[in-house]
Parts: C-alpha cells; structure tokens; sequence
C-alpha cells in the first residue's frame, strides 16, 4: 500500500494506509431526532439536529478519526453508518450497496461486514452470559459452523485479542476495564468484519491501559486488513490512530483532513482552538504556549445558530458568518473545511508524516525566546481578569497573552 | 502571581497515611503510609490511575470517609491541629472555611431539588452569621466571579438546568464561599470536554492567583498537573511513588511507573510514535498486594532486590523524591527506553 495507490492527491504517506477502494460513502447523511409533547397526541414540537447533511468517504484499510464535543453528534452520525439508526435522509453506501433503506433481514449479511465496538465495556457486555457465549452468539445466529467450529474460534478471537483461551467461561464482572474492552473487540471481529466502528473504545480506561488497547486496535488492523471510523474526544489518541480525521462540531462535520495536517496546519477556527484546549505534558512548553480558551458551551442542537454554527464562540467571526452557511471548501491534499475565514491557508501543505510534525497550537521546542515574554504570561492572574476583548460577531475565545507559536 | 511559600510550617501535613478497609474478601489496604506536605499558596498534584489511593488519601483528610469498615492510622496536621481527632463539630467547622473539596461530577455533588443560589447561601449561612439577603447576594457575587453569565438571574435555576462545565464552576463557587485556605479538586474536569477542561482550569487558576489558595489537584492527566501544579506526586497502589517539582517528574523522572505513564501518553506536542509505551498488565489488586515494590510485577526493569519494600526516599537530590531500588545512573538510561528520549533532551 504506497501513497501512489491511493487515488488521492494526497503526498501525506500514512494517508496511503487506505489501499483505494472505496469502501463506505455517506451522503448527505441528517438525522434529526422529533421532541414530542403532549399527552395523546404526541405532536412533535422540535427536533434535536443530531447529524445535519453530512458527507463523508471511507477507503478500505484506513482509519478515519472521528472528533468533536459531547452532543457535537458524532456517536449518533457512527449509528447512522452502521444503520443502528434509521435516517432521517441521505444515504449510506457500504461496498456498492445502499444500505439507507434496507429491512432487518436485508441488513443481516451488512451486519457481518460492519461491526461496532462502544465506549462503556460494563454497558455493552450482558453480564449474565459467559464470555464463550458472548463470543459465539454472532457466530450461531449468522451459522458460522458447527459447534466445535465455533468453538475453536471463540478460543481463537481470545487469543486473538490478548486474553488467555482459559478464560472463556467466565463472567464479564470477572474481568477488569481494559480486558472487557478487549472482549467487545473479539465479539466485534468473530465474524471477519471489514469496518469496525469504535465509538469511544478507550475512553472510559485509564492511561496504561488505554495504550494496550490502542496498540492492540493498531496490531490487528495491520493483522486482519481492517478498516476503522475510530470516534474519541481525545485528539492525542485519534491523532494517533488515524489516517484522516473528521472534525465535527454541532452536527456538521467542519473539517476534515490527512491526520498529521490537521495538526500541523488546522483551518478551521474550531479545530485550532479544540487543539489549543488539550494540556501538553510538558510543563515548559505549557507555560509558553498561546492558549485559546473558547468561551461559553456548545449551543443547543435543537435551535443551532444561523449561518456557519460556531460563529457565536469564534473570535474570527464576522457579519458574514451569522448570515451564511460557508460550504465545505478543498484546500488541497484532501483538505477541506467549511469557514469564511479559513486560517493557515498560506502555509504550505504538510510535508509526509515521517516528518517531525509539531501542531500549530503549540509552540516548537526551542523557539520561545523572540518577541513576547514568554514564561510568566500564561497562568498570570492580570491575564485571567482581563476582560473578553470584543469581537465582531459576538463573545468570543480569550486569548491567554503568551508567547505566539509560529 | 505569588508564588508558594514553601519556608516554614506547611499549611497541610499528612504524616504516614493509612487507610484500610475491611471487605468481605479480606483487607483492602487503599492507602498505605502516605506522606505530603501542602504549603500556602502552593498546587500539589496528585497523579495516578484509578484505585491508586489518591481519592481515598484527600477524602480522608476531609474526614469525608464513614464506613464504619474503614480504619485509619497517621496524622493529618493542618495549622498543628490534628484533623484525624477532631469531633464531628469541629471538623465541621473546618471544611469549607479551611479546607474544602470539588468533584468529578458536579451533578451528583448538587442536591438536584434546590437552586443553586440556595445551595450556596445555605453553606456560607453555616459558617457566617449573615442574613438570608446577605447570603443570597453573595451567591451572585461567587457566581460572576465564576463567570457564570448573568448570575443574577441564574441563581434561582435548578443544577439540571446548567451545562456541565457551569455545574462544575457552581461547585466552585460554593467551595470557595467562605475562603478556604486549601481547595481540593478530585479530577474536577475528567467529566468535561477540553474546551470546557480548559474554561475549569483557567479559572482555577485564577482563583489561586487571586486568593492565594492552596490547590491540591487530584487527577489521571499529566497534561493537567503540566498545566497547573507546582509540585507532583505520583501514586501507585496506595503509596507515593515519585514525589518532586514538576519540572523534576516530568524531565527528570526516577521511577518506572512515571516513565510508564509519560509514555503511554499519545500526545499532541511530539512526532507519533510508531507504538504507544504501553505498561504491560494491570493494577495489583489490593487485597494482596506483594510485600515488595508493588509495580514490581508490570517493571521491566525488576531485580532481586524489588521483593524488599522500597521506601520512598531523596535519590537524587533535593527534595525530589521517589521509591525504586535502581541506581539513579542506571535510570537514567533505563528511562530513555521508556519515555520519549526527546523528553529527557529536554531538560538537559
């Protein structure tokens, strides 16, 4: 798999991770959920804009990261490709077929190919049943052979995913956090699926274990030629794990691009400040860097703002962006993103990702000594109480003063 | 900013720390003879993983723990008192005035059939003889401070009717109510989105620049002890087990555990690597835990000597402290394995 295989413009190489099949495309993908009131007649007062016309493409053998707020409608757009959910319209096509508008039944041998591996692994494992009967089920209701058939490859999944063979007639409350969210990875892969959708799988982990699991995702996509919609709010993990990223922010998707790229060179002012929000562990380059502290929370889906739907927190915002929705633009290399005010664009695309990539928002090692004082501006109290500068538009991120990074 | 006053007495003083609790299964030993000091002004973070002991340790010197199962040993000493033999009036008295704490999730922690305003003028009427209208506009007042919007009006809504990230800023305000001297926050921001992560941390921030409080900051996140604390402790099976200045733990850690987590980080401020530094195995459990170095079993660098306890101890220098039987020398290449090298160069 080399980047010239992939029919993308893209020179990011880990971009050729996806070998250029086109896998999955949604298009147009809404889906609204009704509020109802009322006591017979449940009328529908409002709707919730969970998913708002979003289009995206999946090639087969990459990792599309998902990323965004809780409430942004990133777990309910991963339903709707998996038809976990009905539409409210658009279409998702998986290997050639539409399956938007399939019964039960004809979404069956879908169901094979599409898997889904959740956030909570104590919600998602019923707790009455065996860990060998959890691991067959989808092996006896899709009759994947006979009964020492599957049992030979629920030992093999165990063994697959890292757990010993041994373990199979034990309870999911026998385990711990990372060894049940290795048991919904074996259950998602028994039947040989092409695409996993992981919305959340380490989230809920702590930090050493969080890395097992990821590493163990990692192995087996190199292993079994997977391909991943990988959902987190942790962007150092989806930066991690994937190829391209989605970046999406109250139903829409603003951003997406090759994973290095994003944060080498984020265009949307949401993404920049998204990146700009995580703690670097790094105490010296996080007292030096510029942090955008977005004001406010992420407004309510069911009357989302007019025209581009961050311009209320956005301190680029301008009469404009109230006024008209910016469509989802290309900026090369399979770059695009939806603003007015794009930032970034003058730079150049991001070199390979071998390259020593060091995100925007953060300033290079090094590079701090230049024009701004640098070490004592960051947690400074005079800095915190200063008031919001106002910008056109409305509220707006402050800006902690502190030393710029490029 | 003012800096800690790190001379003279510390404001917090807890000397050999234990805590156990009687279970069906045996003896959980949660906290097992833990050390800290907390000094004026000064934020201490208290990093580990889940069932670490670092909650436990900060929930007992709130006395905020009464399972009758539970049995402590160790002083807590704050300003000389020792809280550990207080009665219950007094420690009452302390808490919230001396020493209060904010939670993971701020919508347990309000009671969900008051307002808000009520809530905090009720815990600010506890510890002041004030009127109900004094009370009330104090509320207001911590609420702005907060930066909650239009706080005056928001005081009478319900905790169900505010975001995350404003409930958590709600229990701040009604922490800081009556000017604690030492704020602790148990992973106040793990329930919230990094936006709103960074909104938190700003305005703790603020608020200890602006009082002079003490934080102590408990949390799994090495980006947020970065961020924020003066001084970091590690915790690993109920002990401490690195102890220092953040720029020590974080460039200059000694024991395998920080390495471990430094590592399994993926982080935003390196190139990727090609795999994450993942600690093999899981947590002991802590009804058995090994007479030994408890991480010895997860260590790839055990030798003989890790079946005697390590005690937790100045290695190096100054009051950098940690708990591993390694030679300092030979740490410091075993670590360049483990972490990002690049990290190291770093400090050098």
């Amino acid at each position: 798999m080399t980047a010239a295989e992939a029919p993308s413009t893209s020179s990011d190489s880990s971009y050729g991770n996806g070998d250029g099949e086109l896998l999955l495309r949604a298009e147009h993908v809404t889906k609204y959920f009704p509020i109802r009131s009322g006591v017979l007649l449940q009328r529908e007062v409002a709707r919730v804009h969970a998913v708002d016309d979003v289009s995206l493409e999946l090639r087969a053998g990459e990792t599309l990261g998902l990323v965004g707020e809780s409430g942004c409608g990133k777990s309910t757009l991963a339903r709707c490709l998996a038809r976990l959910y009905p539409l409210t319209s658009g279409s998702v096509v998986f290997e050639g077929q539409d399956i938007s508008a399939l019964s039960r039944r004809e979404l069956r041998p879908v169901r094979r190919e599409l898997q889904m591996v959740f956030q909570d692994p104590y919600a998602s494992l019923n707790p009455r049943k065996r860990v060998g009967e959890i691991l067959s089920d989808p092996l006896r209701i899709h009759k994947r052979g006979n009964r020492d058939q599957i049992k030979r490859r629920v030992r093999e999944l165990l063994e697959l995913v890292g757990l010993s063979p041994e373990h199979i007639n034990r309870y999911p409350h026998e385990f711990s956090g990372g060894q049940r969210q290795r048991i919904g990875v074996a259950r998602a892969l028994a039947l040989h699926p092409k695409l996993i959708i992981a919305d959340e799988p380490v989230s809920a982990l702590d930090v050493s274990i969080r890395a097992q699991v990821i590493n163990l995702l990692d192995d087996l996509q190199d292993e079994l030629h997977l391909t991943y919609i990988f959902i987190a709010h942790d962007l150092g993990v989806v930066r991690h794990v994937s190829d391209r990223i989605a970046v999406m922010y109250l139903g829409k998707i603003v951003e997406v691009s090759p994973a290095e790229e994003l944060y080498q060179r984020p265009i949307h002012p949401y993404t920049e400040a998204l990146l700009s929000a995580v703690p670097i562990p790094d105490p010296d380059l996080s007292d030096r860097r510029t942090q955008i502290v977005l004001e406010g929370d992420v407004p309510s889906p069911i009357v989302p703002p007019s025209g581009c739907r961050f311009h209320p927190r956005c301190r680029y915002a301008t009469k404009i962006c109230a006024q008209q929705e910016p469509p989802l633009a290309e900026y090369g290399g399979g770059h695009v993103a939806a603003c007015h005010h794009p930032l970034n664009i003058d730079l150049p695309a991001a070199p390979g990702a071998d390259a020593a990539p060091v995100p925007s928002a953060v300033p290079v090692p090094g590079a701090a000594p230049g024009g701004a004082p640098a070490q004592d501006a960051v947690p400074s109290a005079a800095a915190d109480a200063e008031p919001l500068p106002p910008v056109a538009g409305g509220t707006a991120g402050a800006e902690v003063p502190a030393e710029e990074a490029q | 900013m003012t800096g800690p006053n790190m001379t003279g007495e510390p404001l917090l003083d807890v000397r050999d720390l234990k805590v156990s609790f009687r279970t069906e299964d045996g003896l959980v030993k949660a906290v097992d003879g833990v050390s800290l000091t907390l000094f004026e002004g000064e934020t201490l973070g208290i990093v580990g993983e889940s069932g670490s002991g670092k909650s436990v340790t900060m929930m007992s010197v709130m006395r905020l723990i009464n399972d009758p199962n539970a049995r402590f040993e160790g002083e807590v000493l704050y300003k000389g008192h020792d809280l550990m033999t207080l009665n219950r009036d007094q420690m009452r008295a302390i808490r919230g005035t001396g020493i209060s704490m904010i939670f993971q999730d701020p919508m347990t922690s309000l009671n969900p059939v008051y307002r808000v305003g009520a809530q905090i003028a009720e815990q600010i009427r506890a510890h002041d003889h004030v009127s109900k209208q004094a009370a009330r506009a104090r509320a207001i007042e911590l609420l702005a401070a907060v930066g909650i919007p239009q706080a005056a009006h928001r005081v009478d809504n319900y905790p169900h009717e505010f975001s995350g990230g404003m409930r958590q800023r709600v229990m701040i305000a009604m922490a800081v109510s009556c000017n604690p001297d030492i704020l602790i926050a148990d992973e106040p921001t793990t329930a919230l989105d990094v936006t709103i992560q960074a909104q938190i941390l700003k305005l703790l921030r603020k608020l200890r620049n602006d009082f002079g409080t003490a934080v102590v900051l408990i949390t799994h996140d090495m980006g947020v002890v970065a961020d924020l604390a003066d001084r970091i402790a590690v915790m690993y099976a109920g002990r401490i087990v690195e102890q220092g200045t953040r720029r020590e733990v974080f460039y200059d850690a000694q024991h395998p555990y920080t390495w471990g987590l430094l590592g399994s980080i993926a982080r935003l401020d390196r190139p990727k690597p090609r795999r994450l530094a993942a600690i093999p195995g899981q947590p002991p459990s802590l009804l058995r835990l090994a007479p030994g170095c408890a991480f010895a079993d997860r260590c790839a660098h055990r030798f003989d000597l890790c079946d005697e306890p390590p005690e937790l101890l100045e290695r190096v220098d100054g009051n950098h402290l940690d708990a591993c039987h390694l030679e300092p020398k030979q740490k410091k290449e075993l670590r360049e394995t483990t972490i990002h090298p690049e990290l190291i160069e770093n400090a050098e």
